[in-house]
C-alpha cells in the first residue's frame, strides 16, 4: 500500500492522538504552576476560606440567613451604596480627565512629555494612607483649598479616588492611543471625514477596549479603595473596605464582615471576568506600530487645558503636604522632621526612622517573593497550548492568580490572623508573614506587566532559535530573557512601591514592635496633637519620596505599557 | 483640473518632494512613476492634505485648496494596503463617505449594491474585511473611494500589495472602472506595468523632481534622459557609432548625437544568414532561461554586449556566432 495523499490507514486513530496531546499539554501548563497554586492557595485561599468561614458558619453550623440579614441592615445598605456611588463618580471623573490627557500625553510632542509621564505614574503607586493625608491636607479649614469647605465631605473622598487612578486611565488609553494607526484616520478624513467625524466612526472604535478595560479597572480600585476612605471618610463616610475593617478590628463583628466579604469578592470577580473579556485582544504577536507624535495644534487646545488641570489636581495635594509638614503655627520649621527619628514613646513604640528601616526591609521580601511567583505564572499562563483542555487549564489559572485583586486586603490580613495562628501554620510571629502577604497584593500587578510582553514573544523566533542548536536553557536565554529583563525590573519597582504603601492587609498583621511606615502614619493620625499631625506629614513626605524615586527608576525602563491595564 | 505648483516637502530639511509641477486635466489618469524613495508618495501625501508642504500649492479648478484639511478637499485616497475599517462590514466601509453626509439608508445601500457590482464584489456586503483576499479588499478599498464621488482619486500604488497574476488583471479592471466612471485620478506607483496598464499620462519621478511627464506611449518611445530609459525597461543606452548601428539595424534614419535605447524584448537572436549590410552579428556570450524564453547575451560587432531574446527556433550556446533583428517600435529615443 502507498503511503501517498488520501491513505487514512496507516495514520493512529485521530481521537485519540489529540487526547494524548492534550493530556501532556495539560500537565505541561500545570506542572509548573504548583508551587505559585501551592503558595497562593495557603497564604491566599485558606485565611480568605477561614475568614468566611468565621462569618457563615459562627457556631459550626452553616447559617447563610445570618449573612442575607446582615445585608438587611440600614447602615450595610448604605455602605453598599456609598460605594457603589463613590465609585462610579469617581471612575467617571477619572475617564473624563484621563481621556483627554492621554490623547496629550501620547499623541502630541512638546518638551518635557516624558517627565510629565513619569509624573503621572506616581500617584498609581503612592501609598494611600498618604494620598488620603494630603488630600485632606490640601482640604483642610487652615488648607490652600479651605475655603471650599469640602473638609469631611465625600467630595474629598472623590478627589482622592481620582487622584490614584486617573493616571491607570491616562496609561492604559494613552498606550493604546499610542499604537493606534495613522492610516484608518487618514483614509476616513480622505474620504471627507471631519476631525469630529473620524473620532466618532474610526478612533473611538479602536479605543474603546481599552477606555471599557481602564474604567472597570479604576471601579475596581475605587470599590476597594481602603486607605483613602479611611482616612478621608471619617465617622460619616464609610465603604465596604473599610466598613470590613471596622467590623473586624473595632466591632468584632466577624458575621457582618464576612457577609460584606462575600458580596465584595463576587463583585469583584463579576467584574474581573468583564475585564478579561475586554482585555482579549485577537492576536497578541501582532507588533504593534507606535504613532509619531504630532506638533500640537490649535484644535488641541481644550485637551491640553484638561491635561493641564489634570497636571494641577495631582500636583496640588502633594505641594500641600510638603508645605504642611514643614510648617507649625504659621512658621517654617523642620521640627516634624526631627521628630521622625526622636520619638519612642508610648503612641510609637519605634521611632519613626525605624519604621521605614522596617518598611524597607520588608519591601525587599515582597518584591522577590511576588516577582519569582509572579515569572512563573507570567510563563505558565503565556504558554502557546493548542488543546482546548489545556487551554481551559489555563484561563482558569490566569483568573486564579488574579484572586488578590478582587479580595480585600482587610479580609485577606485578618484571615491571615485567624488562619496562621496554629500548627502546622504558625507563622504570626514570623517576619515573614507581612512580606508574604504583601507580595501577594502585588501579585497581579507583576503578573500583569509581565504577560503582555512574554505573550507578544512570537514562537516562531524561539523556533528559529531552536532550528539553529540552541537548547531549552539557550532558547529561554536568547529569545525570553532578552525581552523580558526590562519588564521584570519594572515589576520588581512595582513591588516594591506597593509593598511600601500596602495598608489593608498590613495594619492587621504587622508586629506593635515591629510598624511599618503607613501603619506609624495611620497611627500617629489617630491621636490628636499639632505634631503628631505634622510628623504623620513628615513621614508622608518622606515615604512618598522613596516610591516615587523607585517608580521614577522603573519609567526609566521604558517598558512599553507599563502601568496599563 | 488638478494644478500642482512648485509643491515642496522637506523632512528635516531634506526635500523629500522638491518643487513639483503636475497637471491633471478632468477625466484623466495620470501615473506618476519612480523608484521607492523617491517621494512619491509623499507627493500624493501632500495633494490629500496629509502632509504639510513647505512651499507650493495645490489647486482644483482654481481654488487654492493648499491650506484646506483633507476632508473638505474632496480628493478620495485609496491606500496601498486597502485600510479597510476592520470594524465595520463591507457595506458600511462602502457607504462610509455617504452615510458621513446623511445621505438617507435606501440611497446608500442602492448606491453601495451598486459600486460592488461594478469592482465584481456582489453579495460581499455583509463580509467583515477580515474574511476577504488581498485583491477583494483593493476592489473594497476601491469601491469605497468611488462612493465618496471624489472630484479626484487618489492611488497609493494600488496594486502593489497584490501577487503577479492578480496584479495584471486587476489593472485592466481598474482601468476599466475608471474610464467608466470617468474619474479624474492621480496615481503613484513603482511599478510600470501597473503604470501603464492604467494611466492616460506618466510623469516619472526621481529623487523628488518630475523628470519626464507626457502621454504614456510618448514617454516609453522617447524617454527624456538615459536613467529614465534605464527605469524604463531599456538594458543599455548607446550613443554614436553603436547608436548609429543599432538604428540601421532598424531601418530608421540616424542623425549625430542620437542615443538610442534597447529592451532585451526587442532583440532576437537568429542564426546568422546571408551577410546582409546593415543586420546586426556577433557571438553569444552567455544562455538563460525566463519565463519569457531564451535569454541571450550577445557580444555584437561595433555595439558592444547586448540583452536579446532567443528568436522562433532558436538554440545555441556561448560561442557561437549570430544574427540580432532589431524590433523598430521597442527602441527608445533618448533625450539629451
Amino acid at each position: 500500500m502507498s503511503a501517498g495523499p488520501g491513505t487514512v490507514a496507516r495514520r493512529p486513530p485521530v481521537g485519540r492522538r489529540s487526547a494524548g496531546i492534550a493530556v501532556a499539554e495539560v500537565a505541561r501548563v500545570l506542572l509548573p504552576a504548583l508551587v505559585p497554586v501551592a503558595v497562593v492557595g495557603v497564604f491566599f485561599v485558606l485565611p480568605v476560606a477561614a475568614m468566611l468561614q468565621r462569618g457563615v458558619w459562627p457556631d459550626g453550623s452553616f447559617e447563610p440567613g445570618a449573612v442575607l440579614d446582615v445585608l438587611q441592615r440600614p447602615r450595610t445598605r448604605r455602605v453598599l451604596w456609598f460605594t457603589v456611588w463613590s465609585s462610579t463618580a469617581a471612575t467617571t471623573i477619572a475617564v473624563g480627565l484621563g481621556l483627554p490627557a492621554a490623547y496629550v500625553l501620547h499623541r502630541l510632542r512638546f518638551p518635557g512629555r516624558g517627565v510629565i509621564r513619569a509624573a503621572l505614574l506616581v500617584p498609581f503607586v503612592l501609598p494611600t494612607v498618604v494620598v488620603g493625608l494630603a488630600v485632606r491636607e490640601l482640604i483642610s479649614t487652615s488648607g490652600p483649598l479651605g475655603f471650599l469647605g469640602l473638609d469631611g465631605s465625600a467630595a474629598a473622598i472623590l478627589i482622592g479616588l481620582v487622584f490614584f487612578n486617573v493616571s491607570v486611565v491616562i496609561r492604559t488609553v494613552g498606550v493604546a492611543w499610542e499604537g493606534l494607526d495613522r492610516r484608518p484616520a487618514e483614509a476616513a478624513a480622505a474620504l471627507g471625514a471631519s476631525p469630529v467625524q473620524v473620532l466618532r466612526t474610526v478612533t473611538w472604535p479602536a479605543l474603546r477596549p481599552a477606555v471599557v478595560s481602564a474604567a472597570s479597572v479604576v471601579f475596581l480600585f475605587c470599590a476597594t479603595a481602603f486607605g483613602v476612605v479611611l482616612v478621608l471618610g471619617g465617622v460619616r463616610y464609610s465603604s465596604v473596605e473599610t466598613e470590613i475593617y471596622l467590623l473586624t478590628a473595632d466591632l468584632f463583628d466577624l458575621q457582618a464582615a464576612a457577609a460584606l466579604s462575600i458580596v465584595q469578592m463576587l463583585a469583584v470577580i463579576a467584574l474581573l471576568v468583564v475585564v478579561g473579556r475586554l482585555r482579549r485582544v485577537p492576536d497578541p504577536t501582532v507588533r504593534r506600530s507606535v504613532a509619531a507624535a504630532a506638533r500640537p495644534q490649535r484644535r488641541d487646545a481644550p485637551a491640553i487645558a484638561a491635561t493641564l488641570l489634570v497636571l494641577g489636581a495631582v500636583a496640588l495635594p502633594i505641594l500641600a503636604l510638603v508645605l504642611g509638614s514643614l510648617r507649625r503655627d504659621g512658621r517654617w520649621t523642620l521640627a516634624h522632621y526631627e521628630a521622625l527619628s526622636g520619638r519612642g514613646d508610648d503612641l510609637l513604640a519605634v521611632p519613626v526612622t525605624e519604621a521605614l528601616a522596617n518598611s524597607l526591609r520588608i519591601a525587599v521580601d515582597a518584591t522577590w517573593m511576588s516577582l519569582s511567583l509572579g515569572l512563573v505564572v507570567a510563563v505558565v499562563v503565556t504558554r502557546r497550548v493548542r488543546s482546548r483542555t489545556a487551554g481551559r487549564v489555563r484561563a482558569v489559572l490566569d483568573g486564579f492568580f488574579m484572586l488578590p485583586l478582587g479580595v480585600s486586603a482587610v479580609t485577606l490580613g485578618f484571615g491571615f490572623l485567624i488562619a496562621l495562628d496554629e500548627p502546622p501554620l504558625d507563622l504570626r510571629s514570623s517576619p515573614l508573614l507581612v512580606p508574604i502577604a504583601q507580595a501577594l497584593v502585588a501579585l497581579p500587578l507583576v503578573v500583569r506587566t509581565l504577560v503582555p510582553v512574554l505573550a507578544g514573544i512570537d514562537d516562531r523566533q524561539r523556533q528559529a532559535a531552536a532550528s539553529l542548536g540552541a537548547g531549552p536553557w539557550r532558547r529561554l536565554a536568547t529569545v525570553d530573557l532578552a525581552v523580558v529583563w526590562r519588564p521584570l525590573l519594572a515589576a520588581a519597582g512595582f513591588a516594591f512601591a506597593v509593598s511600601l504603601g500596602e495598608f489593608g492587609a498590613t495594619s492587621f498583621i504587622a508586629r506593635p514592635t515591629e510598624p511599618t511606615m503607613p501603619v506609624v502614619i495611620y497611627r500617629l493620625l489617630g491621636h490628636p496633637g499639632a505634631l503628631n499631625y505634622g510628623t504623620a506629614m513628615a513621614a508622608a513626605v518622606v515615604l512618598a519620596g522613596v516610591t516615587a524615586l523607585v517608580i521614577l527608576a522603573v519609567e526609566r525602563l521604558r517598558v512599553p505599557g507599563v502601568g496599563a491595564w | 483640473m488638478l494644478d500642482v505648483r512648485g509643491l515642496t516637502v522637506a523632512f528635516d530639511g531634506l526635500p523629500a518632494v522638491d518643487a513639483v509641477d503636475l497637471s491633471v486635466p478632468d477625466g484623466e489618469v495620470l501615473a506618476v512613476l519612480g523608484p521607492s524613495g523617491c517621494g512619491k508618495s509623499t507627493l500624493l501625501r501632500a495633494v490629500a492634505g496629509l502632509e504639510r508642504p513647505d512651499a507650493g500649492t495645490v489647486t482644483w479648478d482654481g481654488d487654492d485648496l493648499t491650506r484646506t484639511p483633507t476632508h473638505r478637499r474632496g480628493f478620495a485616497l485609496m491606500f496601498q494596503d486597502g485600510q479597510l475599517f476592520d470594524h465595520l462590514t463591507v457595506r458600511r466601509n462602502v457607504g462610509y463617505a455617504q452615510r458621513l453626509r446623511r445621505v438617507d439608508r435606501a440611497t446608500v445601500r442602492a448606491e453601495v449594491d451598486a459600486l460592488l457590482r461594478l469592482v465584481g464584489l456582489e453579495g460581499y456586503a455583509d463580509r467583515l474585511p477580515r474574511t476577504l483576499s488581498g485583491g477583494e479588499r483593493q476592489r473594497v478599498a476601491l469601491a469605497r473611494s468611488l462612493a465618496a464621488a471624489p472630484r479626484l482619486l487618489l492611488l497609493d500604488e494600488p496594486l502593489s500589495a497584490l501577487d503577479a497574476e492578480l496584479r495584471i488583471r486587476l489593472a485592466a479592471d481598474l482601468r476599466r472602472i475608471l474610464r467608466d466612471a470617468a474619474t479624474t485620478a492621480l496615481m503613484v506607483t513603482h511599478d510600470q506595468d501597473e503604470a501603464f496598464a492604467v494611466a492616460d499620462r506618466i510623469a516619472v519621478m526621481r529623487a523628488g523632481r518630475i523628470v519626464q511627464e507626457g502621454p504614456t506611449a510618448a514617454v516609453w518611445s522617447a524617454p527624456a534622459d538615459p536613467w529614465t530609459a534605464r527605469f524604463l525597461g531599456c538594458s543599455e543606452v548607446l550613443e554614436g557609432d553603436a547608436a548609429a548601428r543599432v538604428l540601421a539595424a532598424a531601418g530608421l534614419p540616424s542623425a549625430a548625437g542620437d542615443r538610442v535605447g534597447v529592451r532585451p524584448g526587442g532583440l532576437r537572436v537568429a542564426a546568422p544568414g546571408p551577410s546582409d549590410g546593415d543586420r546586426l552579428r556577433g557571438v553569444v556570450v552567455a544562455v538563460g532561461l525566463t519565463p519569457d524564453g531564451r535569454h541571450v547575451r550577445v557580444d555584437v560587432d561595433g555595439v558592444g554586449v547586448l540583452d536579446a531574446l532567443g528568436g522562433p527556433g532558436w538554440t545555441g550556446e556561448p560561442g557561437q556566432a549570430v544574427d540580432v533583428d532589431v524590433d523598430p517600435v521597442t527602441l527608445a529615443r533618448v533625450g539629451p
